[in-house]
């Protein structure tokens, strides 16, 4: 077993924290108080190859593992955690529509989405359908040559700024659960559509979420991705890659509170010491680093996996997620504690770190949901033995 | 016109230095390297050289150990056309390395050599000027404008009262200061490029250079901690101190 990382790997992480560096670090806070899309930046990770990461060679993106995605994400997460975070949706859905959708959609779609000129979004919860997906309303009604798209979807990621819509609706009965749901790619601005207010949340604020309306939203046939019926499953397909991604955004977040904690405890001095004499604070400091430690290997074996076609790979996706971001969050907490009174304010980043953090154990699948996911694999014939492999 | 650009791997310029506990050294043990940044100024005016048609090929050179080829590859990502690695785990010094890029400028005759100024490990400021002493090659050190007009480079310096603009006959030698230009960062597909083209690895025999140290390292020990700052009552004060305590007056 090796676990050294190879040139290769060195080389995107070093491009990626010099990205991070150069267009994300120093604007973060601001565009976290103004909550502002930096799009303009977003164009630019487009040029530098962060919108296509890890779409096929053949179809224009880098085709990069899983793993190199997440060595990526980590380092651009600790420039701006929320941006990054928009950066994997957009990854995750232009890859769906790469894996799945027809030629004319590619030649339409895929250039722009990899070099950044078209922003995508991701389209599953509905306001009554979050952590059960699988009971979505949203309908797609086959009218000729067109599906026909009626419903609402909540949360949207980027809606409102972003130019395709990578939707799941349903096409079989009302009650036909998973099975009766397909993909779609709609056009943004296709008519029918209007959009909701940007929702006023506790962080993630560099990018815009939205309800997204669906009144009659007329889509060509070749906009479907994959088969009728498959939607829901390709919906989970991207999910996996997602899980690790914002997994990844929990391991950097929790990377810069680590460097900032141990900067920090370095200089404040209190009692006529400096900080880190303290044992108390110095076993904190251990807990953190062995916790994004353990998580950090966690989340390459899932990505790992992944790259692998394993069959099991989805539960441990699922592990991972559920895994790194709680760490992530306690390790962003653990150091605005570190920090006393400048943590819980916004001189400081780690307040920031703290909000955007957090809702990484909501979404992609709550972590009640990744528990759902791993304990329905436990019940398999053999799956704990399998797990020592 | 063919550039030659020499890049050294350092120490990454965010991370904190430490000592080793025996004092011999600076501890290298799992610490982050990268890329000179004067070098990544020189190897960014290459490129833009070759952007604007001037240089029609960029060799990136460095001298250093086997891990050294990191930095080789960064330089071919950011637009270098092919590298050379001149490969030793002696730690090499000003002279040797100068010695070193004079064997690989009579091999390839380029028309400029871009350094830069210093390196951030060993801050000597030395190489480029030895090189242009053992080459015969003029130089315009601290750069921070480079125009090639025709045959001749125009070199604006930056030194102590302001700027000066020399003028070099080409081939000659150029070292980057900082105000040069804003590098610019790797994409993600140049690195991915980077890895086919051409790196060529050669050893200090093969120029016929003695790398042995002509310096003895003594001791190393970090700078003294910095005291904390006083507030003085008046000027009168302020100048007595300045005279007594500090002596600087
Ligand atoms: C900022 C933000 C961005 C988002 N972006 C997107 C996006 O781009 N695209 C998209 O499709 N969605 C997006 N979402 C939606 C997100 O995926 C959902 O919020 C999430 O799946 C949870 O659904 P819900 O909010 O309806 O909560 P609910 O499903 O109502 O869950 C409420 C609580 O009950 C728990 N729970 C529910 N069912 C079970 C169960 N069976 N067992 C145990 N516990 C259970 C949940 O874990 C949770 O704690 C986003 C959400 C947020 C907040
Ligand atoms: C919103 C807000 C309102 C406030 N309002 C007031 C107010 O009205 N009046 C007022 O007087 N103050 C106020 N404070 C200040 C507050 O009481 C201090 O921030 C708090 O006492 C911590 O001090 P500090 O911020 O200097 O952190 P530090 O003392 O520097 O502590 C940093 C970290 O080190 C830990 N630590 C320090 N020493 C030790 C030790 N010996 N052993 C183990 N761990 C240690 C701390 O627990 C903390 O986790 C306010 C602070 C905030 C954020």
């Amino acid at each position: 077993m090796n676990f050294s990382l190879t040139d290769d790997h060195r080389a995107l992480q070093q491009a990626a924290a010099d990205f991070a560096y150069a267009e994300l670090q120093a604007h973060a806070a601001r565009w976290d108080a103004e909550s502002h899309f930096p799009i303009d930046v977003i164009q630019r990770a487009g040029e530098a190859g962060f919108l296509g990461i890890y779409i096929p060679e053949e179809f224009g993106g880098l085709g990069l593992s899983r793993l190199s995605a997440s060595l990526i994400f980590e380092q651009l997460a600790q420039g701006c955690i929320s941006t990054t975070a928009y950066l994997t949706i957009h990854n995750m859905a232009s890859w769906m529509i790469a894996q799945w959708g027809e030629p004319a959609v590619h030649e339409a779609w895929l250039p722009k989405l990899i070099e950044g000129r078209a922003l995508a979004s991701y389209c599953l919860t509905e306001p009554g359908a979050g952590s059960d997906a699988a009971n979505l309303r949203t309908r797609a009604v086959k009218d000729g040559d067109a599906y026909v798209i009626n419903g609402s979807k909540m949360f949207i990621s980027g809606a409102g700024a972003t130019d395709v819509l990578v939707v799941m609706a349903r096409t079989g009965d009302v009650d036909s659960g998973a099975k009766g749901i397909s993909a779609f790619l709609v056009p943004a601005d296709s008519a029918g559509i209007t959009y909701g207010k940007n929702e006023e949340k506790m962080g993630w604020k560099s990018q815009p979420t939205r309800l997204v309306n669906f009144d009659d939203v007329r889509v060509p046939v070749e906009h479907r991705l994959g088969d009728e019926g498959d939607g829901f499953k390709l919906a989970m397909r991207g999910l996996d890659g997602g899980r690790v991604n914002i997994a990844s955004c929990s391991l950097g977040a929790a990377q810069l509170a680590l460097t900032l904690s141990r900067d920090y405890l370095q200089t404040r001095k209190q009692f006529g010491h400096e900080l880190a004499t303290f044992q108390a604070l110095q076993f904190k400091l251990a807990d953190m680093a062995t916790e994004l430690a353990s998580a950090r290997l966690m989340v390459r074996h899932a990505a790992w996996r992944l790259d692998q076609g394993d069959p099991e790979a989805t539960a441990h996706c699922a592990m991972a997620k559920r895994l790194a971001t709680d760490m992530g969050f306690q390790v962003c907490n653990e150091a605005l504690q570190l920090h006393g009174g400048y943590g819980y304010i916004k001189e400081y980043p780690l307040e920031r770190l703290v909000r955007d953090t957090r809702v990484h154990q909501i979404l992609e699948g709550t972590n009640e949901i990744m528990r759902v996911i791993v304990a329905r694999r436990l019940f398999a014939e053999g799956m704990i033995e399998a797990m020592q492999a | 016109m063919k550039v030659l650009v020499a890049v050294k791997r350092v120490i990454d310029y965010n991370v904190k230095i430490r000592v080793k506990a025996d004092h011999s050294d600076v501890d290298l043990t799992n610490v982050k390297m990268a890329m000179n940044p004067f070098c990544e100024i020189a190897v960014e005016e290459a490129v833009r050289l070759k952007e604007k048609g001037v240089a029609t090929e960029v060799v990136a050179v460095t001298v250093g150990p086997k891990a050294a080829q990191e930095q080789l590859r960064t330089a071919l990502a950011l637009g270098a056309d092919r590298a050379i690695h001149v490969e030793t785990d002696d730690k090499v010094e000003s002279l040797a390395v100068a010695k070193l890029l004079k064997g690989v400028v009579d091999e390839e005759q380029p028309g400029l050599v871009i350094l830069g100024k210093q390196a951030i490990d060993t801050d000597n400021n030395q190489t480029g000027q030895m090189l242009a002493a053992l080459s015969g090659m003029p130089q315009g050190t601290f750069a921070s404008e480079v125009k090639v007009e025709g045959d001749s480079l125009q070199v604006t310096r930056e030194i102590d009262g302001g700027l000066q603009t020399v003028s070099l006959s080409l081939p000659a030698i150029v070292t980057t200061d900082l105000r040069l230009n804003e590098p610019r960062y790797a994409k993600l597909p140049d690195i991915m490029k980077a890895k086919k083209k051409p790196l060529e690895t050669k050893t200090p025999a093969d120029y016929g250079v003695d790398t042995g140290s002509r310096v003895t390292l003594l001791k190393v020990e970090s700078p003294a901690e910095r005291k904390g700052g006083i507030k003085v009552g008046s000027v009168d004060e302020l100048v007595d101190k300045l005279k007594n305590e500090a002596k600087v007056l």
